[in-house]
């Protein structure tokens, strides 16, 4: 046993990687089972800085994030995008990533047309688009908008959209929500946002390989940080405790459908960043056993080599 | 042929007729899209200089003696209309292929199919390098590359160039090629970003390559500055203030605050050691290096989280491609019920809801 994980190939190392998250997603899509999420504070009070806003606020959110991202991104976006609509905050969408606007396009698609048709674009939302210039936008934007927006992602011009009129910089907003998958992102809108306007607040999402920089804002510069998938399966038990009833499946009377332990059955597009944890965790177990038994393995070594 | 070869070979084969069998028998792979009719008349009054398009259909239309008359009965010049496919899921044809028939305005995309197997088998063969490097890896790295690289062009020309230098340069002519509602007079102070892009470009011309360095040396001279403030005010002097924190923490009823108090703490101890390690002008000796060695400690336990998050990244962008591979290509899992007709979901729905209220 010992010489066989000495000399084991590593292909083979990712096929057992390729099993432990392959099986955990089939046996989750066929049965719908999922492992039940205990919020963190970060993510309460991601939650709550929404939470808490009057209904009518203007939120501003920077999806600085493409498709390569998306596995742990969009899950949160979605949350972010369900949430803001349910409190009918005015959502402005941004970008600072070339395919953010396709980013910010679907969650319009999937989450606002489809849940919350009675929202209007350019009174409710509005796709405000990518400009280039990393942190220079930020720059730009925090003192002027039409500096550099003057028009939405649709080409309709700045002045004629309504929810527009009432901004004229990133200043009038109530709550700053970034995703953020790297340079530019979270760290650049706090560098060029927050910290030279104390008043601003903000709560972001972000990628397992940003969130450890980034908890040193915590909290005086960030409120509330999500970080990965982890953060984004909190974030999205908490909308759905919150919104469970609306969030849920219908039964052909229209009433929210529940499950034999009286929980609301949400629909599986809310309950994305849950359903991953499974492979998570079997992939998280596998890889625990493999430092073992690499460490088991050098060790051994060390102390045979010791004795020649 | 190597015997080993052989048998990837077949087994890769056998895999391909098992998933081309399950796309053409069951249809998996399938995408589908809704036709919506977009109908828009001109309602602007007979001598207007400006058309004044407004939906047929639409609230505004009520009014308008115009939409009235059936679309097709309204003169060609006073009308367009056009139809724009949106993404609809199986589970919405399905339903209206049972009550609409030859009516159903949801149908198979045939692009949109085909996007969806080059989108697997890029996966697929990205996914072969694991095994080794080939051609088909190849194949797939260079259109990603390819693709990229002219996204980012075009998205460069039609959001930034043309309304941020053109629209604000030469607006007028911008109103009539792009952007029809540009209301905005000329600012000829875009002229000077517009002088140095193109002398930025000079750097492709063989003589004269050095005009390209005055612009260069404008921007590096322009970020440095940028990065340099942010950097000091937000990495720097707030990380100050935020290492400033009570050692005895208080809670809400004036009580002691054990567990805030230990955070505190491990955080002030975890940045004075930190920076005693990083702190070379003393020879790390006595305490100095036992407090460097405790900051040693702490960094390594800052890695331990960062790869520890790096694994759970790279796992959850795993985890979506697979998604992708056995729920949109495939049809092995439907965990959003997007393939189920209507009924079939509210019948289960209905089931579920008695049971759990049995």
């Amino acid at each position: 046993m010992y010489e066989f994980f000495k000399t084991l190939d590593r292909r083979w190392i990712f096929l057992m990687m390729f099993l432990a998250v392959a099986v955990p997603i089939l046996i989750i899509g066929a049965t719908g089972r999922t492992f039940p999420e205990e919020p963190t504070s970060l993510a309460r009070a991601v939650f709550h800085a929404i939470e808490d806003l009057p209904e009518g606020s203007k939120v501003l959110l920077s999806y600085d994030y493409d498709p390569a991202s998306e596995g742990e991104l969009s899950p949160m976006a979605t949350m972010f995008a369900y949430h803001c609509a349910a409190k009918r905050h005015r959502m402005y969408f941004m970008a600072l990533w070339p395919v953010g606007p396709q980013m910010v396009d679907d969650t319009i698609e999937n989450v606002l047309k489809k849940d919350f048709p009675e929202l209007e674009y350019g009174k409710d939302y509005v796709n405000l688009g990518y400009k280039s210039g990393y942190e220079g936008v930020i720059k730009v934007i925090i003192t002027d908008f039409t500096e550099l927006y003057t028009t939405d992602t649709r080409g309709t011009p700045w002045g004629t959209i309504p929810m527009c009129q009432e901004v004229s910089s990133v200043q009038d907003m109530d709550l700053l929500v970034n995703v953020s998958a790297g340079y530019a992102g979270t760290k650049e809108w706090v560098q060029y946002a927050v910290t030279p306007y104390p008043k601003l607040t903000m709560v972001a999402g972000c990628t397992g390989v940003q969130a450890p920089l980034l908890y040193p804002y915590i909290p005086q510069q960030l409120q509330g940080l999500l970080g990965a998938i982890k953060g984004a399966a909190e974030y999205e038990a908490l909308v759905t405790e919150c919104y469970g009833a609306r969030m849920a499946r219908r039964d052909a009377e229209g009433n929210p459908m529940v499950d034999d332990d009286g929980m609301y059955v949400i629909r599986g597009k809310y309950t994305e960043g849950i359903r991953r944890m499974g492979p998570q965790l079997v992939a998280h177990l596998l890889m625990i056993l493999l430092i073992i038994v690499g460490n088991v393995i050098y060790f051994v070594e060390r102390r045979k080599e010791g004795r020649r | 042929m190597k015997r080993e070869t052989l048998i990837w070979t077949m087994v890769l084969l056998f895999g391909a007729l098992l998933f081309l069998a399950n796309g053409v028998m069951r249809g998996a792979g399938r995408a589908y899209v809704k036709e919506v009719p977009m109908q828009f008349v001109n309602v602007a009054e007979p001598g207007e200089v400006e058309a004044d398009w407004i939906r047929y259909n639409s609230e505004l239309a009520l009014d308008e003696a115009l939409c009235t008359q059936r679309f097709e009965e309204i003169p060609p010049e006073l009308r367009v209309s056009w139809t724009r496919l949106e993404k609809a899921e199986r589970g919405e044809y399905l339903t209206h292929q049972a009550t609409e028939g030859a009516d159903n305005p949801y149908r198979v995309s045939v692009s949109r199919t085909i996007g969806v197997w080059v989108a697997a088998l890029f996966t697929l063969f990205l996914f072969s390098f694991l095994y080794k490097d080939n051609p088909l890896y190849k194949i797939a790295e260079a259109s990603v590359v390819g693709v990229s690289a002219a996204y980012w062009m075009v998205i460069g020309f039609w959001d930034v160039i043309v309304p941020n230098l053109f629209g604000k340069v030469a607006p007028g002519i911008v109103r009539v090629w792009a952007i029809p509602g540009l209301e905005d007079p000329p600012n000829y102070w875009y002229l000077v970003p517009l002088i140095l892009g193109i002398m930025l470009l000079w750097r492709l011309v063989p003589k004269g390559s050095w005009i390209g360095r005055w612009p260069l040396a404008f921007v590096i001279g322009t970020t440095a500055g940028i990065r340099l403030i942010g950097f000091i005010q937000a990495d720097f002097l707030s990380q100050i203030r935020n290492t400033v924190i009570p050692v005895v923490a208080v809670d809400q009823a004036g009580g002691f605050a054990f567990w805030d108090s230990l955070k505190n703490a491990i955080v002030i101890i975890g940045v004075l050691a930190g920076l005693v390690y990083f702190f070379f002008s003393i020879e790390h000796k006595g305490v100095v290096g036992k407090t460097a060695r405790l900051g040693i400690w702490f960094l390594m336990v800052t890695f331990g989280a960062a790869f520890g998050y790096t694994v759970m990244g790279r796992i959850a962008l795993f985890a979506i491609r697979l998604e992708f591979l056995f729920d949109d290509w495939l049809w092995l899992i439907d965990p959003t019920m997007k393939r189920v007709p209507d009924e079939v979901v509210t019948a289960a729905a209905t089931l579920l809801t008695a049971l759990g209220a049995g």
